[in-house]
This record gives C-alpha cells, structure tokens and sequence, in this order.
C-alpha cells in the first residue's frame, strides 16, 4: 500500500498546517540548488519562475523552439477559481465538492481540498501579472458557467485562456531567465532520469538541433511534461505532445498511476479522412448555448435544416433534465457514441453529432453569440468550410486529457525520491474525469503555490552531495540512450513511423477508447504487443541522429507508446467497474450509466515498472482512498 | 465539409537546406488525390512520407498545435508569410483555398535575424531575448492583491486583450522588407501598457525592447503595413504608433 503522506486533521486546515511544517531553506543558500524544471506548460513555466524568484537556481526544458509554444497554449475555455465574484453561492467547499464529484470519486480528496484553496491565489496572481481575462463594463472580472457547473466560476479570455495564462507565466520565466537566475534551453527533449542510489539527481536530454547527447545534474527533478493523449494518435494534443520523459521514469522506479483513465471531450470537429493528423477541440463553452441533436429516426440523412423539430432528439436534454447539454464530459461523450452505434450519426461519414446554435442566435441575437464565440466560429469555418451561424456545428468526441500519470504523494513527489511530477503529467487531483477548466487551474496551483513549498520541505530534508555529470550514473544514462536511438536508425525496415503510430491509435480507440470489455481489453495486449514486437524489426526513420530529425524524434516517442499502451489497457482490465472516464460495459446500470465498485476499486492504481529492456511488463500497487469529508453516493446529472 | 469538390493535383517546389550555413535549393514535387478539406501541413506529412518511402530525406518544418495558436508553424507559401489566406497560420490554411493544377513554393520565413536551421524551420529565439528584457510585469509569485482590487476599463481590457493576441510567430518579420520586428515589440508594449499593472514600468518597458530589438540587428519600420497585412492574429499598426510615442518620451525623460 503507496503513502500518499497526507498531513493529518481536519481537511481544511491540512495545506496550511503542512505549510507551517514544511522545512525551509534559508534564502541565501537557495542559489546553491540546482533545480531541473522539465517543460515549460502552465505547470513548468509558473513552477521555474517561482522557483528562481525564491532563489533557487533553475535550468528549464522544452521541445519547442519558444518556452511560449507549450501545449497549454492551445487551451480554450477557462480556468475555475471559487472567488464566488457572481455571488452565485460558490465557495471552495463547493468547488472542492464538484471536482470530487466529477472525478466519480476516484480522486485524492487532501489533494483537491487544497487545489481549491489556491484556486483563487491563482485569479490574482495572473491580473496582477497582466492576464487580460474577460471583464464586464464595470471593469470587475466576467465569470461564466463551464460543463458540469451549476455556478459561474469560470475565468476567461474569448476562447485563448489557455493562451493568455501561458503567456502569463512564460513572461514571468523570461523575466528570471533576464536576470540570469533561469537557464533556459529549447529544442530539448529529455530522454532519461538520471538516478543516483535511487534519488533522482539529473535527466539526460538530446540537442534537437544537432542531436547531442547532454546531462544535466541538479538537487532535484521537477517534471511538468504534460499528458499522453497521443497514445491515441489522433487527439486534441499538440503534435508534440508525448509520454517519453515520465514513461522512462518508470523505468527508473516512478510509479504510473491509473493510465487508464483517459478523457475523451465531447466536443471536436469530426474526423474528415485518412490523412488526418489531429483533432480541434471545439471549446467546451460552446454548450453553454448550443444545443447537441440527432435525428430521431436511423439512417435520416436530409441536411439538419430540413429536418423538421419534431424529428429531432436533443438527446441530452431528454436524458438529463436537470444538467441538459452541460453534463460531464464523459456523460457527453458516452451518450454520442450510442447515438452514432444505434446508427444514427450525421455528417458524411455519420460519425458525427450536431451542435446547433440556432435557437441562440434566436434568443440573443447573431451579435451577442458572436461576441462570445466568434474565433472558434472563425475556426471551425477555417477547418470543415462551412459556416456555424447559418448550419449546425458537426462534432464528435475526442481523446483530449489523461488524468492518469506518474503516482506522487501530497508533497507532488514520486516514489523516486526528488523526482517532483507538476501539472498533467502527474495523476492526482482529477480522478476518473476532469471537469472543465480544472487542468488550467491544475498546472498553475502546482507550479505557483505548492511546490515552492514542498520542494523547500524535500531539500530541506535531504541530504544532497554534490554530483557531477561525469559520475558514472550519468555516463551510462548518456550510452543507453545514444544505444537506443541508434538501434531505432539502424532497422532500416518498411514500414513509417507514423504508419504504426497510426495501427497503435486504431487499437487504442476501438478498444481502449469510450467502452471497454474484457474481451477487447484482451485483444487490445495481444495486438499491441505485436505492434511493438514489429515496430522494432521493421520501422523506417530516413536520416542520420546528428540534425533535426522530426522522424526519429517521433520514432522514439512512439516506442515508449507502444508500451504505455499496452499499460493502459492492462489497467483498464484490471480495474473491473465503472468509474468516470472508465467505462466497462460490463458494469453499468439498466440506464447504461457507470457503475462504480465502491468496495473493491476505492483505490489508485499504481503500476511499478518489473519489465527488462525489451520486455516490459508491471506489478500493480494501490493506494487506498479516503472520503472523509465528501460522501460517497451515484453521480447523477439527471 | 466540402462535401462534392474533387481531390486535387498539386506541384510542389519546397525549400531544402542541410544548416545554416549551407546552400538551400528547391525540389519539385507533385502530388496527387489531394483532398480540399486536408490542411497545408497534412500536405506536407503526406509528402514526407512519399519521400520517406522514396528512400529521399523528409523536408523538416517546425509545427505543434495545428490550431493557429502556439506560433510554431512558419512557412513563406507563394510568396506570403502563412500563405494567401487573410488571418490564418500555415497550420489553419486548407487545401480548398489552391486549385487542381497549382505550383505551389514553399520557402522559410526569411530574415537576417531568423537563421536557417534545416529546410523551413528558422531560428526565433531573438524574440524571447526581447521579452526577456522587459515584456513583462515584475511582480513575483505570491504578491498579488484581490484579482478585482482594480478595476479596468473593458474597452481598454478589450483592447489590451488584443495585443496580447500575438502568437510570436514572426510572420511581421518575414513579411517587412526591413525584417523589422516592430509589430511583435509594440503588440507586447500595448498588451502591457493599457493595463494598471503594466502601467509602473512602461518606459522601461519600451526602451529596454527596443534597444534590444535593435540590437539583434532587426531593421527599422518604415510603415508600409506589410507585417499587420501577414499577421495572422491581425494585431494593428496602431500598436506601432503607441511603442513610438512610449520610446520617444522616454528616451527624452532618460536622456
Ligand atoms: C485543445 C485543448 C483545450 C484545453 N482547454 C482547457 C481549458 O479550457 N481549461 C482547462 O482547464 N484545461 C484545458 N485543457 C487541458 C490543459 O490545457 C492541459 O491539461 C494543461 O495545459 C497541461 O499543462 P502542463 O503544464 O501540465 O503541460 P503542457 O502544457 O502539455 O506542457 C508540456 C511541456 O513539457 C515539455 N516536454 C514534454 N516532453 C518533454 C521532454 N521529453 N523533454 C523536454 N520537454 C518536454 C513540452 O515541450 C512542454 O513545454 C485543454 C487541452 C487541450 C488539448
Ligand atoms: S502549428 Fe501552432 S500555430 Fe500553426
């Protein structure tokens, strides 16, 4: 059984007791720790400038040419905080309550208790660093109301909130980069973790410009890498988004926790053909006022115009009365699917659902939905060529967020000893589902306003002699990873590396994707094993390791896919209930809702990594889950 | 979608150059059964993977979010930075916008200050460093007060909203004849500058970056427009006015 080191007492003063506890390091000692920030996302980029501002010195990583152009960057809708400004009766008992809640309890109520205490740390944090949110005309913060939320504690900034925010902290990372206090280097990727007696003390990372091999020693590893959506191929992730940095920190003893929960958004711009490459997110937001239909009879496929009212389904609306078009996602996503296998998908290739704004337009006019909506209007035009003002938005769900990631305790460590995991990259607050404009609130709590705290605790507790990267752990890190690349460039096979890339996200979807079943579950090991057993006889990278090479960079990437994959599967038939974004068919109610199994599943799963080189395999751990505070009872949005 | 328009056959003449310091040249291309509803990047993929296959090395491009938001993608299509369509990055432009037939030329964004790395991707760190001399509020973590202890104007909360639009793509900078950065400095010093927090520190603000910009060699505005033209956030040249009138009084007020 894992130790999650919750603080003892009553959960709302536990994060302020914990504060009060935490060792400290004296200020000017701080500039003798080196701490290795990976990723520059909401996560990454508040946590290196907090950091260096406090004094420690930082080295930051990233893919990306910019630490600006981090996937969260790409983020739409909002960022929740319980200000309760619309005096709406929110409070950070309720926003604690619906994050709980909406994960299908299967979250770390400490963790989330405090998630949502800082949330409002966060709204300041971001003005006063000059976030332009949305505001009203009395010049106070707008608030709107986001999937799953019956109060308005939604912060944004038109559909680029994510980008807005990002800005924010990437800002806040150049201004310390300015003073000399961060180093900052781009087109990084690390490629391992570098352990010293079982505590982390380096990564080694690839130059992706000239392909050489670095190591870079630190007192501790703070990894903000983002999640594995991409898993599925197709996904609202960024093209570079990747599961490498914490799959290989697996293998160097961090535990996984729950990799199969997966979140799947209800609402994306369907697939249009074969040489799709990604998915667009169409904001959650968007449900506020549209309305999601079907035909009620199968196989009706007149242009939605045509099709009068009454043969209509707004299936939601009929399902759910009381939450309609804002229920969970999963809810959301779930009830498309059945609507498209009972056959009665739309668009050409009727695996699609309509998100109709007409009666908006009706009721607010074109003017005032264009005020809120007019870029992913703009964008969904861009995309599919036609116009959401005047025809039905198309949409379909999407692989879009893991909840799952690498276990960490209270203190966001990971059963590697200095090895800190911020952001999506690690499991802890969201459960089996993530509500809407929770992740932002996430990254930024992490990075902001704990581990400034926890981080001080560890190395204020440890005992840390300094470690050169000519140690001998470094040295053969630096061999293993050169090993590996060059065997990847040496197959000289057939077969693309997107090509298997492409086969690893068919299985995922079908199989490991919105319904799961034994049996598929099953088939989905045997055939991706295969797939990886072929991968490394037979892929074909172009090229040499000694320059920008996007393909082998992929190929690598898919390598550690092609094994989390089967993780995710493996968990997926373990964890025999219902729960969230986990959906057994074997374990749903007459109504086809999730049935959790409360007695035997109140737990995380946490996966060692027992595997040699080639061969992974894992043992399964748990770490059991306590509900004091919060009952639990059957979600219904009904 | 596009429902009935036919797949197309399009001639590509793509831009391929070993390193910086190599000779870059165009190879021709064609491709065929192109669909109008893929994007100009899954051209692109699909074109790699036929050289791939082909045994001829891919053409490196830089990309990410393929939404037109995180500013990686950077091609110079036809001659226009991100290519013919009004407010779109490369990544949001769509096959339907060519016709069956067209020669289409693909070249990086070209600027003294944008080194070539490989093929289309360019180096644009000269824009971090110019952040990283003032394009910021200085406040640090933990210092706030209540988010709404000061209000702020919506049109000028508006305005600022815009400004901060910017994708730091540099498509300004490939599309002046000057390669002047102007536009990206002055979006981030109006962002900052219509805003109370921003407000302390706004001389500074705009003569450090400018002084920077300056110095990673950028040339000068000369107001032809050309940069808001490509922009594909379409941030205004009135910014460009406002970063003007902020540099001159204070370098009169430093001098
Ligand atoms: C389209 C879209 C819309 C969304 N909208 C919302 C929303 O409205 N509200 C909300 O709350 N959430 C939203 N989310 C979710 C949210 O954006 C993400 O969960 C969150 O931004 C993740 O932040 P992060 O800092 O953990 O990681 P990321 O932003 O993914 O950053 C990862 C960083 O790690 C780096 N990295 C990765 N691997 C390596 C490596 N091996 N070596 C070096 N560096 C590496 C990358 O370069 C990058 O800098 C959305 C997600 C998507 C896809
Ligand atoms: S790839 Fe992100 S803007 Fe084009």
């Amino acid at each position: 059984m894992l130790d999650a080191k919750i603080p003892n007492g009553p959960i709302k003063s536990k994060w302020e007791q914990h504060r009060f506890n935490c060792k400290r390091v004296n200020p000017a000692n701080r500039r003798k720790y080196d701490i290795l920030v990976v990723g520059t996302g909401l996560a990454g980029a508040s946590a290196a400038a907090s950091l260096a501002e406090m004094g420690y010195k930082v080295k930051s990583f990233c893919i990306q040419d910019s630490a600006r152009r981090a996937h969260s960057i790409a983020a739409q809708g909002g960022i929740n905080a319980a200000k309760n400004y619309p005096n709406d009766g929110d409070s950070v008992w309720n926003l604690f309550y619906d994050t709980v809640k909406g994960g299908d309890y299967r979250s770390r109520e400490s963790n989330v208790y405090r998630l949502s205490e800082v949330s409002n740390n966060i709204i300041d944090q971001c003005v006063a660093q000059g976030v332009p949110f949305a505001r009203e005309y009395g010049g106070m913060l707008d608030n709107r109301s986001f999937g799953g939320a019956q109060v308005s504690r939604t912060f944004y900034a038109k559909g680029q909130t994510g980008q807005q925010l990002l800005i924010g902290a990437y800002q806040a990372l150049s201004r310390q980069i300015g003073k000399g206090n961060v180093e900052m280097f781009h087109r990084r990727e690390m490629l391992d973790l570098v352990t010293v007696d079982g505590v982390a003390r380096g990564i080694t990372t690839r130059n992706l410009v000239n392909g050489e091999i670095e190591s870079h020693s630190g007192h501790a590893v703070l990894l903000c890498t983002g999640g594995y959506g991409n898993v599925f191929y197709l996904s609202t992730n960024a093209m570079n988004s990747n599961a490498t940095a914490a799959y290989r920190c697996t293998k160097k003893g961090a535990y996984f926790a729950n990799p199969c929960y997966t979140q799947i958004h209800p609402t994306c711009i369907p697939v249009s053909g074969e040489y799709q490459s990604k998915l667009t997110l169409m904001s959650e937001s968007l449900r506020n006022d549209g309305r999601i239909w079907v035909p009620k009879n199968k196989g009706d496929n007149r242009p939605p115009l045509e099709i009068p009212e009454e043969e209509r389904d707004y299936y939601l609306e009929r399902i759910y009365p009381s939450f309609g078009n804002l229920v969970p996602r999963d809810v959301a996503s779930r009830q498309a699917k059945f609507r498209v296998d009972e056959g009665r998908g739309v668009g050409k290739t009727g695996i699609a659902v309509y998100l109709d704004f007409s009666d908006a337009i009706a009721r607010l006019g074109k003017k005032a939905v264009s005020a809120k909506y007019s870029n992913l209007f703009e964008m969904y035009e861009k995309i599919t060529g036609e116009d959401p003002y005047t025809v039905p938005m198309k949409i379909y769900p999407a692989v879009h967020y893991t909840m799952g990631g690498l276990w960490v305790d209270y203190n966001l460590q990971s059963t590697v000893p200095g090895l800190h995991v911020l952001g999506e990259a690690n499991f802890s607050d969201h459960g089996a589902n993530r509500l809407g404009a929770s992740a932002l609130m996430q990254g930024l709590a992490d990075g902001y306003f704990v581990i400034p705290y926890t981080l001080g605790n560890y190395i204020g507790s440890s005992d840390l002699p300094e470690i050169s990267t000519d140690h001998e752990a470094f040295k053969l890190s630096r061999k293993e990873v050169e090993e590996s690349l060059s065997k990847l460039l040496n197959i000289k096979g057939e077969k693309l590396v997107d090509e298997y890339h492409r086969d690893l996200g068919a299985i995922m979807w079908e199989r490991v994707g919105m319904s799961r079943n034994e049996e598929g579950l099953k088939k989905a090991i045997t055939e991706i094993s295969a797939l990886r057993e072929d991968f490394w006889k037979n892929v074909k990278i172009s090229g040499e390791g000694t320059h920008l090479n996007a393909e082998l960079e992929k190929a690598a990437r898919v390598a550690d896919f092609l094994e989390l994959g089967e993780l995710m599967a493996r968990d997926a038939l373990e964890r025999k209930e219902s729960c969230g974004g986990h959906f057994r068919e074997e374990h749903q109610s007459q109504d086809n809702e999730a049935k959790r199994d409360d007695e035997n599943f109140c737990h995380v799963a946490a996966w060692e990594y027992t595997g040699s080189k080639n061969n992974p395999s894992w043992s399964r751990h748990t770490e059991k889950l306590d509900f004091e505070s919060v009952k639990l009872v059957t979600r219904s949005y009904k | 979608m596009s429902e009935n328009s036919k797949n197309m056959t399009i001639h590509l003449k793509l831009w391929k150059q070993d390193g910086p310091k190599s000779k870059g040249a165009f190879v021709s291309h064609t491709v065929k059964d192109v669909s109008p509803d893929m994007s100009f990047l899954e051209l692109i993929d699909v074109v790699n993977s036929e050289f791939i296959k082909k045994d001829k090395r891919p053409v490196e491009f830089d990309h990410d979010c393929r939404e037109g938001i995180c500013g990686t993608c950077s091609m110079v299509i036809n001659g226009e930075a991100h290519g013919p369509q009004k407010a779109t990055t490369t990544c949001q432009l769509h096959m339907r916008s060519f016709c069956d037939g067209d020669t289409i030329t693909v070249e990086p964004f070209r600027a003294k200050t944008f080194r070539v790395v490989r093929d289309l991707v360019v180096d644009r760190s000269s824009f971090d460093r110019i952040i990283q001399k003032g394009g910021f509020v200085s406040v640090n973590t933990g210092n706030a007060q209540d988010a709404n202890n000061i209000p702020i104007s919506k049109p000028d909360s508006d305005r600022s909203f815009s400004a901060a639009a910017c994708i730091g793509c540099g498509a300004c900078v490939a599309a002046c004849k000057n390669a002047s950065a102007s536009l990206f400095v002055a979006a981030k010093i109006t962002h900052l500058s219509l805003l109370p927090q921003g407000q302390l520190e706004h001389r500074q603000r705009a003569l450090n970056m400018v002084d920077q910009m300056d110095k990673e060699g950028f040339g000068a505005c000369t107001n032809t427009g050309a940069c808001s033209l490509a922009c594909p956030k379409e941030i205004s040249l009135d910014s460009i006015a406002l970063m003007n009138r902020e540099y001159l009084k204070s370098s009169v007020k430093e001098r």
